[in-house]
């Protein structure tokens, strides 16, 4: 499997939540799947969705996706000791894990060779990190937005890439209507 | 009355509730004040656009918030502060320590401050340099003003406004 096919996979999941998605190809995947006013895309700033995600999830009390990449959380390592020191129970990392930076002509991330960002995760101090296979991604979701527990997932997937558009609604409108469904 | 005390109390009179911090040692007595407070959620930050992603989900989920960093971090965060702050058009007041001023001790702090100016000028981040402790009076203005134009906004605090090194 590969990143559009897990994202194909999940949108019936989380469709109803808030969902914070890395920029590139991730969130121009998922708008193409099932755009909802319930998505944060990101048009730019790589490595920061986890980031958003939790302060998002700090900030008020729905459950919060953020959907992130090997190589953007290599970009912002220091994202992990700060998720796993302010632990918010309504909030899921869901790292799509396969091995490549994949927007930009999957070059290799040191995520597909010796580093495992499940162990970072776990020795950063995050106590729910959950490593899965594509295939059970989707279960793994289910069973984190069915707990009350911030949970770590790390999916390793095939790299490879789809053709899609590039998304061309404008920033604000984007962050307008994803405000509107938070304070719904 | 203290300078950190009173800059805390106007952050908090303004409803900011959510504060991400990248330690100087001339904002050490303003992140103990803020650590103290109940209405506010303290989150130290490793890196400085890592707290402005934070601070963009928390202003999502209805949380003014605000940054506290070193003018060293202008350089880490210019395309964070382009292509999220300015681009999704959302507010963030930037209490920033402006090293490499006068009565600065460490001659590689002034490489950062000769460009600081010029940068945020370039950026279009209104810019406030607060000098003298009276300039402080201006602060709940400010941060209206920031709140008002949903854009980041500076405020550099340089070495005589904290009374030395």
């Amino acid at each position: 499997m590969i990143r559009s096919e897990i994202l194909r996979d999940i949108a019936p999941v989380i469709s109803d939540h808030l969902v914070v998605c890395n920029i590139g190809l991730p969130s121009q995947e998922l708008h193409m799947i099932d755009d909802q006013p319930s998505n944060f895309y990101m048009l730019g700033t790589m490595g920061l969705s986890s980031s958003i995600g939790l302060g998002l999830a700090l900030a008020q009390g729905k459950k919060v996706i953020s959907i992130d990449g090997d190589g953007s959380v290599l970009t912002n390592f220091g994202t992990l000791p700060t998720i796993a020191n302010n632990v918010a129970d309504n909030y899921i990392l869901l790292i799509i894990d396969n091995g490549s930076y994949g927007s930009t002509g999957d070059q290799p991330t040191y995520a597909g060779r010796k580093t495992s960002l499940a162990a970072v995760a776990t020795a950063c101090g995050c106590e729910n990190v959950v490593e899965c296979r594509a295939e059970d991604t989707r279960a793994a979701l289910e069973t984190a937005l069915a707990g009350d527990r911030m949970t770590i997932i790390v999916a390793k997937c095939e790299s490879g890439n789809i053709k899609v558009p590039v998304i061309t609604m404008d920033p604000v409108v984007i962050r307008d209507r994803f405000m509107k469904t938070v304070q719904a | 009355m203290s300078i950190n005390t009173k800059i805390v109390d106007d952050l908090v009179a303004n409803d900011v509730a959510f504060v991400t911090t990248v330690p100087c040692k001339q904002l050490a007595g303003v992140i103990d004040e803020i650590e103290q407070r109940d209405e506010i959620y303290h989150i130290p930050a490793n890196k400085e656009d890592e707290g402005m992603g934070l601070c963009a989900g928390a202003f999502m989920g209805g949380k003014r918030p605000a940054i506290i960093m070193q003018n060293t971090a202008i350089g880490v965060t210019v395309n964070t502060l382009v292509t999220l702050t300015q681009f999704y058009r959302m507010p963030l007041p930037m209490l920033i320590s402006f090293r490499g001023e006068l009565k600065e001790p460490v001659a590689c702090q002034v490489e950062m401050a000769v460009h600081t100016k010029a940068l945020l000028n370039q950026l279009h981040i209104p810019t406030y340099h607060f000098h003298k402790q009276s300039d402080a009076d201006e602060l709940d203005a400010i941060l209206k003003y920031t709140f008002m134009c949903n854009k980041p906004v500076a405020i550099l605090t340089d070495a005589t406004f904290w009374g030395g090194y």
